[in-house]
């Protein structure tokens, strides 16, 4: 039982690694029409060029770990979710492409079309990810025998689009405050603008949502009438929410960023705490709902599964702080670089 | 059409399309690493226009080797969910092991070796280069332990109908593992090195960038040789553990109708028209000539692969292995006797021969996989039964149009960066890099 419940939140802390990290490239992409000129678009690219690959490979870890974990949700979620996991698919597919593609032929034409297509992979991800996070909220229509009952359209249901757009916009500041650690003069300025005005709309955006849940999904909101410890998360966003203008009016670019990070991880906290131990609640019953202890592994497999994590991720952890670390301050556009 | 062939034609589209590139990755990764230890111990400069070229060739095709391959991440859930219902408590174990294991390790180090030149000494620039080989061939053990136990489940036990984890171990270690994952990763450096030969016998004809093509040749064509002889054995040892552990495959796999002692080789695949070498296949198998082989006849028709297929799959593999073992063999006797570079008809057969280790890759795998068949977990779970049934065949169609058209873009455009790369070659990026 207890692994089940490690493996809710291991999932949980996969999802949130992906969003923080790859966040900061989807951001990065849907900032990227506003760049100046050929030589600022490449240090867009190049911010991002030595870390991108890494940070995608939390989306697969968790992918894979979710199919290992918590088989009937992958399965579910991901067939119900067809044509959106397409979609997705298509975006990550182009981001990766045009990241590579891009720099290799100096021609305007040549790099105007890559650079579309990594505005486009980047943005669909951006919104879909939230889109498919809002309709797991609200609750998707599975039956009795654990089977999405639904189609595409039910998908775009105004609230999961403004969860959509909460996502993106979410992504969005993420990107520009990496932006602004690493770059410098009038192009730090400007990320800095982009930061503060997607925090705004975020802001708008994150009220108005919280408010719908308590109509559209109310048994969130059970377990902090419940416990004051599941306050903490909550507590986290909101603080981590007042401290990025903040932070980032006084120029603390390193500070700005850590909260945007803090605000991904307070917002995913705020919906998994809330949510346990649901992972595919059902709109048709809640009863019918996926749970982190009706749809899980055998216990042997989520012990393999935990060992195997505990050998891995403090590996992963720190090679990958290590890259970063060499890959430190400003970003300067080289000849063997995108 | 029905949304089982739909979803059957996509996954084939979409797994073959992508093992065009992780062969080749693997492969070049396993080259780039003798490339930087020699880079490393000698002070050389045509070592670092080595490196540094075959690196963007690695990069060009890692790139959509990874989009690709997110893809077969999801597919098993979107498209295979009752699938992935009943193989999750233990197909998703080495899914999730891939991830932590080894691409979190190529793709960390491989932002190393694509960026790092001027930021980390060339020692570290080495170590990077061999972790990010090391990185690919882990990934490539892990894939291939998921779908070796889909061909011959073991370590499990059948609780309410679904295969539970009884024994991590005996999982991952099935009996079809090993043999498959060093034939597989000798089929990746033959992959590596027929293009790095190719390419270099390119230069060679065109007598540009000679000391690079020569170094860069002697190098591909002894790492071609040792990796073909090494994927004769391992295929040879597969072959035999098929035999053994899924015989109605082998059967199919030799076109063996009738179970016999005495069992003949078969020259071609079935249907074509055949020669049969007396009692070579019982003692192929065996080691004895007289010994009983099971054919298909001792299994019900509907439990039978397409045999056609997977004899014709499985002989082109075999022959086109063979023409390469000829190739690295007559190379390296020319490389030994210092007459490779100057055999002109040699090194445009060698340019020629490229896409051939791609070929082999690929009907290598329509063998193991239409030869698995009517099964998509061999004994447990059929194909027909494990297709989404939620999913409308008009979405399958509409995703396959969507990686029909895509694919084709993306293999246009990486066929054209590479054939652009070598002809501006390795000096011409130097320059670039200089000005």
């Amino acid at each position: 039982m207890t692994l089940n419940v490690i493996w809710f939140i291991l999932i949980g802390v996969l999802i949130t690694g992906y969003a923080i990290l790859d966040g900061f490239d989807l951001g990065v992409g849907v900032l990227h029409p506003l760049a100046k000129g050929d030589q600022e678009r490449r240090t867009f690219l190049n911010a991002i060029g030595p870390v991108w690959d890494g940070n995608e490979v939390w989306l697969l870890t968790g992918g894979g770990a979710l199919f290992a974990a918590f088989p009937p949700v992958y399965a579910t979620v991901f067939s119900g979710f067809y044509l959106a996991m397409m979609l997705v698919l298509l975006g990550l597919i182009l981001r990766a492409v045009s990241l590579e593609f891009r720099s290799k032929v100096q021609s305007a034409a040549w790099r105007r079309t890559w650079d579309t297509t990594f505005f486009v992979g980047s943005f669909l991800p951006a919104v879909l990810f939230g889109v498919a996070t809002g309709n797991l909220m609200r609750g998707i229509p599975i039956d009795h025998s654990g089977a999405f009952t639904g189609g595409f359209l039910g998908l775009l249901n105004p609230y999961s689009v403004v969860m959509g757009l909460l996502s993106l916009t979410l992504f969005t500041m993420q990107g520009a405050a990496f932006l602004s650690i690493r770059t410098e003069g009038d192009l730090q300025n400007r990320a800095r603008k982009w930061l503060l005005s997607a925090w705004a709309v975020f802001l708008v955006l994150y009220v108005a949502e919280a408010f719908w849940s308590l109509h559209e999904a109310p048994y969130l909101f059970a377990r902090y009438g419940r416990s004051a410890a599941a306050w903490i998360a909550p507590v986290i966003l909101w603080a981590a929410i007042i401290a990025v203008p903040i932070a980032a009016l006084r120029k603390r670019f390193g500070w700005t960023f850590l909260a945007t990070s803090a605000c991904i991880l307070g917002l995913n906290a705020v919906l998994a705490v809330g949510a346990f131990p649901y992972l595919a609640p059902s709109s048709t019953d809640l009863n019918y709902s996926l749970t982190a202890f009706n749809s899980s592994s055998s216990p042997l497999t989520l012990e393999v599964m935990f060992i195997l994590a505990l050998i891995g991720m403090p590996l992963v952890l720190a090679y990958t702080a290590y890259i970063y670390w060499v890959f430190r301050g400003k970003v300067k556009v080289e000849p063997e670089g995108y | 059409m029905s949304a089982l062939l739909l979803a059957r034609i996509q996954f084939a589209v979409t797994v073959m399309f992508h093992y065009i590139f992780p062969p080749l990755t693997i492969g070049l990764s396993a080259i780039l690493v003798i490339m930087a230890t020699l880079r490393l111990k000698r002070s050389d400069p045509v070592y670092d226009r080595m490196l540094k070229f075959w690196v963007h060739l690695f990069a060009i095709n890692f790139a959509v080797g990874v989009a690709t391959g997110i893809v077969m991440e999801f597919e098993f859930g979107t498209n295979w969910a009752p699938y992935s219902k009943f193989v999750g408590d233990i197909f998703g174990a080495p899914l999730a092991a891939e991830g932590i294991f080894a691409f979190f390790l190529e793709s960390a180090f491989l932002g190393l070796l694509l960026f790092g030149w001027n930021r980390v000494s060339k020692r570290t620039h080495w170590f990077a280069t061999l972790m990010v080989a090391f990185g690919s061939m882990l990934s490539a053990f892990w894939i291939i332990v998921a779908n070796s136990w889909q061909q011959t489940p073991a370590g499990y036990e059948m609780v309410n109908g679904r295969p539970h984890l009884a024994s991590f171990w005996g999982a991952v270690f099935n009996p079809s593992t090993l043999p498959r994952f060093f034939h597989v990763l000798m089929g990746a450096w033959i992959t590596g090195a027929f293009v790095v030969t190719g390419i270099s016998a390119y230069y060679l004809l065109k007598k540009r960038h000679l000391e690079f093509a020569k170094k860069s040749m002697a190098i591909g064509i002894i790492f071609a040789l040792i990796a073909i002889m090494g994927s004769i054995f391992f295929g040879d040892m597969q072959a035999r553990q098929v035999a053994h552990h899924q015989p109605e495959k082998f059967a199919a796999m030799e076109a063996l109708f009738r179970t016999q002692a005495g069992a003949p080789l078969l020259v071609l695949g079935y249907p074509l028209p055949n020669l049969g070498i007396n009692k070579l296949l019982s003692f192929m198998v065996y080691f004895n000539f007289n010994a009983k082989v099971t054919g298909l006849d001792a299994f019900p028709p509907k439990d039978l692969p397409p045999v056609a297929a997977t004899a014709m799959s499985f002989h082109a593999m075999v022959w086109l292995g063979m023409l390469l073992f000829l190739a690295s063999l007559f190379g390296v006797y020319l490389l030994w006797r210092r007459k490779l570079f100057e055999k002109r008809w040699f090194l445009r057969s060698l340019l020629f021969l490229i896409p051939l280790p791609f070929i082999i890759n690929e009907v290598g795998w329509v063998t193991a996989e239409v030869g698995r068949q009517p099964w998509i977990v061999y004994h447990l779970l059929r194909t027909r039964d494990a297709v989404s049934i939620t999913v409308p065949a008009g979405q399958i169609l509409a995703s396959l149009i969507m990686f029909l058209l895509v694919y084709s873009l993306l293999f246009g455009v990486a066929l054209y960066l590479v054939r652009k790369m070598i002809q501006k070659g390795p000096v011409a990026h130097e320059e670039e890099v200089s000005r």
